[in-house]
């Protein structure tokens, strides 16, 4: 099964219960009915504020490697002088 | 060493692969190049510092797509430096594309492990031995640089680069849960048997061929372990990436969802 079939099936299978609870199918509370009916939509919106969260938030910690840029700066002297001294000419 | 485990999907007789015991593991490290004269030297320099630091059994063959740069020139003298047991130059007459220039390298490869980087010193050779040996540790059939984890990072980006990348991750790990945290990175140890598989299997381009990668690896069973790289982002020369990329990323990645 492809990943978008995975998904096709899971939006069938949670759409067609949400469905068939919002149409009446089992004799809920109305506290419960009340939530029911939006609830794909705040589900959406909470989706959507997670992946903006979660993105921002890699992004700040994004580690920088400074150490590593110096580091290869002067491997690069090393290695230019080295080569040089081996008869490569740049 | 212990046997080797037998997966489904992934028969290995004796005959194909070249069974070797650790003592006699060898690396080929392959690196494609296209107008690298400046940094082709740097890196085989360092590559050669850390193979011989670790006294691993290495060898390092170049594949040139006909550089208008000099790029040729630069190799046949690393050549005669270093010899030509250890620097293979297996050019070709122009620019064909990643998948086939490991797969060209592949053919001239002795080794029973390879290692693909990028040539631009982005990727730094002293992360091999910490792949080797993470490789060692877990008996995986590939081991992924990641810049993503652990103290992984990079150098050079500005906020703008490190958006587009940590949204395009973000959106990869929703839509096809690869099990691997840096798809797009191109520093990874393959064993040579899996990665000829891999490129069989393998259809797409540019980097969603990275990410196609390592999707078939899972769906094939192989095993994936990661280490955290550094990645430093273009000392000399031009970078390569563009809008035109991006949407063909989300192109490619559709597709892999798609399909896969």
């Amino acid at each position: 099964m492809t990943k978008l079939t995975q998904w096709l099936w899971a939006l069938v299978l949670l759409g067609s219960a949400w469905a068939a609870l919002t149409l009446g199918a089992l004799e809920l509370p109305p506290a419960c009915q009340e939530i029911l009916w939006p609830l794909p939509a705040y589900l959406l919106v909470s989706a959507g504020c997670y992946a903006l969260g979660t993105v921002g938030y890699r992004v700040a910690t994004f580690h920088d490697c400074e150490d590593a840029a110096r580091e290869l700066q002067s491997q690069i002297q090393e290695a230019r002088a080295d080569l040089t001294r081996r008869g490569m000419r740049f | 060493m212990a046997s080797k485990r037998t997966k489904p999907n992934s028969p290995r007789s004796l005959k194909q692969t070249e069974v070797r015991g650790p003592a006699q593991d060898k690396y080929s490290v392959l690196l494609p190049t296209y107008n690298e004269r400046e940094n082709l030297p740097l890196i085989v320099w360092l590559l050669v510092k850390s193979f011989s630091d670790s006294g691993i059994n290495y060898e390092i063959i170049i594949i040139d797509d006909g550089s208008p740069d000099g790029t040729r020139d630069v190799a046949e003298q690393l050549e005669k430096i270093y010899g030509s047991d250890k620097i293979l130059l297996r050019p070709r007459e122009k620019k064909l594309g990643l998948g086939t220039a490991y797969i060209h390298g592949m053919k001239h490869a002795t080794g029973n492990y390879i290692i693909i980087m990028d040539a631009d010193l982005s990727h730094h050779p002293k992360f091999i031995p910490e792949f080797i040996r993470k490789q060692k540790e877990g008996n995986f059939d590939i081991v992924s640089g990641t810049r993503y984890k652990g103290n992984g990072g990079v150098y050079g980006w500005d906020l703008k680069r490190k958006i587009i990348s940590r949204g395009a991750n973000f959106i990869t790990q929703i839509l096809l849960r690869p099990g691997a945290s840096d798809l797009t990175g191109s520093y990874r140890l393959y064993r040579k048997e899996v990665l000829q598989k891999l490129i069989e299997n393998c259809v797409s381009k540019g980097y969603v061929f990275q990410m196609e990668m390592i999707v078939r690896a899972r769906q094939l069973n192989y095993t994936i372990g990661e280490v955290p790289i550094s990645f430093v982002d273009r000392v000399y020369g031009e970078s390569k990436l563009g809008g035109n990329e991006v949407v063909s990323f989300l192109k490619g990645l559709l597709t892999l969802f798609a399909t896969t």
